[in-house]
């Protein structure tokens, strides 16, 4: 059993294990989707939404189901059609009843399926053996952090815009690089909270 | 079934040779001209995870270039009779059954292997090397060429993820594959290279210097072709 309190498990999925910067899921999206700061909040937004959903579902199904049956071993599989489910239907829903929201994250939701963060938060909320109210907090916390990340990514970029950066380095390298300096920033925060 | 045999059959008679003439061509572009990680920008998350030893890369390389070869094989094998619309789900339903033998494997033989590598063996499910190869190439080619570009592929990444194991193991701990390189009476290690940034640092400098060697010919407009993934 994991005994970190939720507000720590919270905070620590934001700051301190950071999805992105510690874990490094999402990155394909993240290097992709990060030029403008519009962008970037609409696939966020999308993301932290799915994953708060689809890592609260895994958990109910991983603990109440597969793991009575002996079943955890298909756990992935499992996990991916839950989420691959989850955001059809999302997909049709926003479609259904609110074409606006519809045009705005439309086309992410697509991208969402194989965003390996959603899938890795899941897969961390059985390593790490949370329960339900740190699932919860996992979930909101991890989904978040991501939006942080991107969303900071996206505003360096938009400003490198007026910056000479060599040719070379323009399509992914320079994106690395300060996601490197970024993450040594994050790990300043690692003395706040030893978490797990 | 009958669909795949008959677009199988021509390519048979025209004797698909695989180390000669296309079968040459097909390993060459995934193997260094169009390596899916510093060309194609795919499947980072691994390659930056996994990385802070040789031997977890070696490791690593090798699940995925056998899971990408396999699922290539049998989506190509499958794809006409895969619907359309939810080709997608077929796809995954396909690398995921491949990814679980994979990890049963390292659970039942290298338990120590499969705890360090955590999750990221679950995560080659939603590897874009894995997805995007299965997509763009064995979607519309015949079962064997399909294998050896996902042999390709899963090869050229191996390389690239053995290269940055190698850089950030010696400059992290002074070590490859655990033989010490440079002696800990002299050399100071760098821990920050065993640490989340140097994965970034590391990856950034060998994809800056790839591109120098090998420019990409044209410059990607904003979101465009990369972003159809």
């Amino acid at each position: 059993m994991n005994l970190t309190p939720v507000w720590a498990v919270f905070l620590g999925s934001i700051f301190t294990n950071n999805i992105l910067f510690a874990s490094f899921l999402g990155m394909c999206s993240f290097l992709v989707c990060s030029n403008r700061i519009s962008t970037a909040i609409g696939l966020g937004s999308a993301v932290t939404f799915v994953m708060f959903f689809t890592t609260i579902i895994n958990f109910l199904i991983y603990r109440y189901i597969l793991v009575p049956l002996g079943l955890d071993f298909v756990s992935f599989i499992i996990f991916i059609a839950v989420i691959a489910a989850f955001v059809q239907f999302l997909e049709m829903f926003v479609e259904r009843f609110s074409p606006e929201l519809y045009y705005a994250l439309g086309i992410f939701l697509p991208l969402i399926t194989v965003n390996c963060a959603i899938l890795g938060a899941s897969l961390f909320m059985v390593i790490r053996n949370y329960d339900f109210g740190q699932t919860v907090f996992y979930g909101l916390g991890a989904g978040l952090g991501w939006f942080l990340a991107i969303a900071l990514m996206a505003g360096l970029r938009e400003r490198m815009g007026y910056s000479n950066v060599p040719v070379a380095l323009r399509r992914t390298g320079i994106i690395m690089l300060m996601a490197g300096v970024i993450a040594m920033t994050f790990m300043g925060f690692t003395g706040m909270l030893s978490t797990q | 079934m009958a669909g795949s045999t008959t677009t199988a059959a021509p390519t048979r008679s025209r004797g698909f040779q695989p180390f000669g003439g296309k079968g040459r061509a097909i390993l060459l572009e995934g193997i260094y001209k169009a390596n899916p990680v510093t060309k194609q920008v795919l499947g980072i998350c691994i390659f930056l995870a996994v990385t802070n030893r040789v031997a977890n890369s070696l490791v690593m390389g090798a699940a995925l270039t056998f899971v990408t070869a396999m699922s290539n094989l049998f989506i190509s094998t499958l794809r006409n009779s895969i619907p359309r619309r939810i080709r997608m789900i077929a796809q995954v339903a396909i690398i995921a059954t491949f990814v679980i033998i994979i990890d049963q494997l390292f659970r039942g033989f290298y338990w120590s292997m499969s705890k360090q590598l955590g999750p990221y063996v679950a995560l080659i499910i939603t590897s874009c090397v894995v997805m995007g190869r299965a997509e763009a190439y064995a979607m519309q080619n015949p079962p064997l060429p399909s294998l050896l570009d996902g042999l390709a592929n899963g090869i050229g990444y191996a390389i690239i993820l053995v290269l940055i194991g190698v850089v950030r193991e010696l400059v992290g701990a002074g070590t490859i594959l655990g033989y010490t390189i440079l002696p800990p009476a002299w050399y100071v290690n760098n821990l920050i290279f065993l640490l989340a940034p140097g994965a970034f640092f590391t990856g950034g400098f060998l994809i800056w210097i790839l591109e120098t060697l090998n420019p990409t010919s044209q410059e990607p407009p904003a979101g465009g072709t990369e972003a159809k993934r």
